[in-house]
């Protein structure tokens, strides 16, 4: 039994090819039922955020990366040859340990940003909904969940956890001093944006304006932020009053091209607008940052933002990641052990069948033996097993690296 | 002795720009933001002094010689600089600023100083006016000039989508934006009161309102750009990146009505 994890992220690929791989829509479910027919594959997971697309499988083969990119590609109508030079493989040991770096936020564009758990907890429940996980995914997430939760509790990087908002609020006091009084639109409503709204709305911004394509989605929000939801084909004519604008939509094509925004400055009078894109494919065609008082930042272009940052809290990530190691070998250990916990079952399991067919044969022809006497061949034949499979259970539970080879060797020499 | 105060004043406005510099580096900034602006008050005072001293001495406004104008144009900029500097709270506008400021009294002390009878022109009324207007108009178009500068780094910066850390140290480009256009539309009507009051001045003491001499013809060409400017954001709706470019072309403009013209063309208005 092995772990894989086949992915790229923030750091491999630009938005170009996250864009192109990233699960929306149906694609997920589609993915998860893929991979899961591919033969070997015992269970699978997907996690697509605007950040990373990754592939967790279970399976005995290692092989099996070669045909799960193939499905990449035709889910995606993508080449594989365009993003494989992006992609990362991790297994055993070093793919435990990339899911819980993950989960913990260690292996984020912003070190310590919480939204990475909360999409990994949907990407689990999703894939558990499908009956595409088993035992070792459901037992990888919680224990990656937890793992996280020590993380935040035992270091301090949650504290100064920098979000992409953050970034955000940052960039925005450069463009206009101070968010006091600054109107701002969302498009789309996903968690990610709204995270970013309450940042601004807690720096003074005021005035929120909420376009969705789900009307009523648009609206709930609108009521939560003490704003006011608009038509998503009005969400434009809207946008000469707006100073900063997040755009989070799911849609694959750009919904403010460039010359349309040039039309809109003209209105605007040349104001200056702050556009944040945070959708992966991007919303905001990235040529509308060359208009003048534009200014643009999709979400890798925050992370220039974020780097600056990221220094102080270099020690504590070192502190995070002696937690996350901690918790792979725990992991791993119980990994392990179920490899070797049926073969021990078998193993004594077969020596009490001989134990008990021996016991018959002996019974039928000394049939003139007491009860007494025969209670302590009995004891004397368990005694026996006992003694002589004690040892190679001992082994196979302290067996370190060479479990899967003992676990073979134990197998042929019993013929379990 | 007023030589002395100016090289005092002078002095005190490098250690300024110097603490400036060192700001931007520290990252305790208030301490030394203070320790700087404490070092310019008293370089102000000082200048001042010394204008306010040469003004006893010589019996008229101290504006009538290379010399004296050089001194009050980087006095003028230091009072729009504090001006400034009260009204939006930030002290990198000096790294900008205190350059210019240290050239105008440099080219000042190295100008001869001495005391002449000056021409009889110049004994009018008109002289306080006339030049009063003319600097203070030039010392806005001088800071707007410098925050158009700040502008366009700042800009650059954040459309680079790279912003490093000057960008902390610079304010955000919409107040860089609005200090530009608030000085323009100072140093505007004071430009024009200046080109007013000269004609006037000419036409009570040479008898023609224009005469087309080059000083007169580069102020006119400075008011048009800055007419420009302010056409274009008013009516225009010019902002940002243009409006700051511009004002960097007036600002050019400016420093030839002033330096240019007196060092090489031939003008009445040389008054050495």
């Amino acid at each position: 039994m092995n772990l894989l994890v086949l992915g790229l992220n923030h750091k491999t690929a630009g938005v170009e090819i996250r864009e192109r791989l990233a699960f929306s829509g149906d694609k997920l479910s589609i993915g998860l039922q893929k991979i899961k027919g591919l033969g070997h594959v015992k269970e699978v997971a997907i996690l697509s955020t605007c950040n990373r697309v990754e592939v967790f499988v279970v399976t005995q083969q290692e092989g099996v990366f070669e045909d799960i990119k193939v499905q990449l590609s035709e889910i995606h109508g993508i080449e594989t040859q365009l993003f494989s030079p992006h992609l990362y493989l991790y297994s055993g040991y070093e793919g435990v340990r990339h899911v819980f770096r993950v989960a913990s936020s260690l292996d984020s564009m912003v070190v310590g940003e919480p939204q990475i758990l909360g999409q990994l907890k949907e990407a689990y429940s999703f894939a558990q909904r499908q009956g595409t996980t088993g035992p070792v995914l459901n037992r990888l997430f919680s224990h990656a969940i937890s793992t996280s939760k020590r993380v935040r509790t035992e270091t301090r990087i949650a504290e100064n956890a920098v979000s992409i908002s953050y970034a955000a609020v940052e960039l925005a006091k450069r463009i206009f001093t101070s968010l006091q009084g600054k109107r701002f639109m969302l498009i789309g409503a996903g968690e990610m944006a709204e995270l970013a709204a309450r940042h601004l709305i807690n720096n003074g911004a005021r005035d929120v304006v909420v376009a969705n394509r789900t009307y009523q989605r648009a609206c709930e929000l609108a009521t939560d932020f003490c704003g006011r939801a608009v038509d998503f084909k009005d969400f434009f004519s809207e946008l000469v009053h707006i100073d900063i604008v997040i755009c989070s939509t799911a849609a694959s094509e750009y919904v403010i091209k460039k010359d349309q925004m040039q039309r809109l400055m003209r209105d605007r009078r040349n104001r200056p607008v702050f556009i944040i894109d945070i959708s992966v494919p991007r919303n905001v065609d990235p040529a509308v940052n060359d208009i003048d008082n534009v200014y643009l930042y999709d979400v890798d272009d925050l992370q220039g933002v974020v780097d600056a940052n990221k220094s102080g809290r270099a020690k504590e990530a070192e502190k995070a990641e002696g937690i996350v190691i901690e918790e792979v070998d725990r992991f791993i250990s119980w990994l392990d052990s179920l490899q070797v916990v049926p073969t021990i079952v078998a193993l004594r399991q077969k020596a009490e069948a001989i134990r008990d067919e021996e016991f018959k044969k002996f019974r039928n022809r000394f049939s003139n033996i007491g009860d007494e006497e025969l209670k302590a061949v009995h004891y004397m034949g368990t005694a026996i097993i006992n003694k002589l499979i004690h040892p190679s259970m001992v082994a196979l539970k302290e067996s370190g690296a060479e479990q899967t080879e003992l676990v073979a060797m134990v197998k042929r020499l019993y013929n379990l | 002795m007023v030589t002395v105060l100016s090289e005092i004043a002078l002095a005190l406005y490098i250690v300024g720009l110097i603490l400036a510099i060192r700001t931007v580096y520290n990252d305790e900034p208030r301490q030394a933001g203070e320790w700087c602006n404490w070092i310019l008050i008293i370089g102000l005072a000082v200048h001042s002094f010394a204008i306010t001293y040469r003004y006893i001495l010589t019996g008229n406004i101290p504006i009538t010689s290379m010399h004296e104008s050089s001194s009050f144009f980087a006095w003028s900029v230091m009072v729009i600089y504090f001006y400034i500097y009260y009204r939006f709270r930030f002290l990198v506008l000096g790294l900008f600023i205190l350059p210019m400021v240290s050239i105008l009294m440099l080219s000042s002390l190295i100008l001869p100083s001495e005391i002449r009878p000056i021409s009889p022109i110049l004994r009018s009324y008109w002289l306080a006016f006339h030049t009063l207007f003319a600097f203070i108009g030039y010392a806005s178009f001088t800071v707007a000039a410098g925050t158009g500068l700040m502008y366009l780094i700042q800009e650059r910066h954040l459309k680079s989508k790279r912003p490093s850390w000057i960008c902390t140290k610079l304010p955000s480009v919409q107040i860089l934006d609005e200090i530009n256009y608030k000085l323009i539309a100072l140093g505007f009507p004071l430009h024009t009161l200046a080109i007013i009051t000269g004609a006037l001045w000419a036409e009570a003491s040479l008898g023609s309102y224009w005469r087309w001499d080059p000083k007169e013809v580069w102020s006119l060409i400075t008011w048009l750009i800055y007419a420009l400017i302010l056409h274009l954001r008013i009516v225009r709706g010019y902002r940002g990146r243009k409006a700051a470019t511009l004002s960097i072309i007036g600002f050019l403009a400016v420093l030839f009505t002033y330096y240019g013209v007196n060092l090489l063309l031939k003008s009445y208005h040389l008054f050495q």
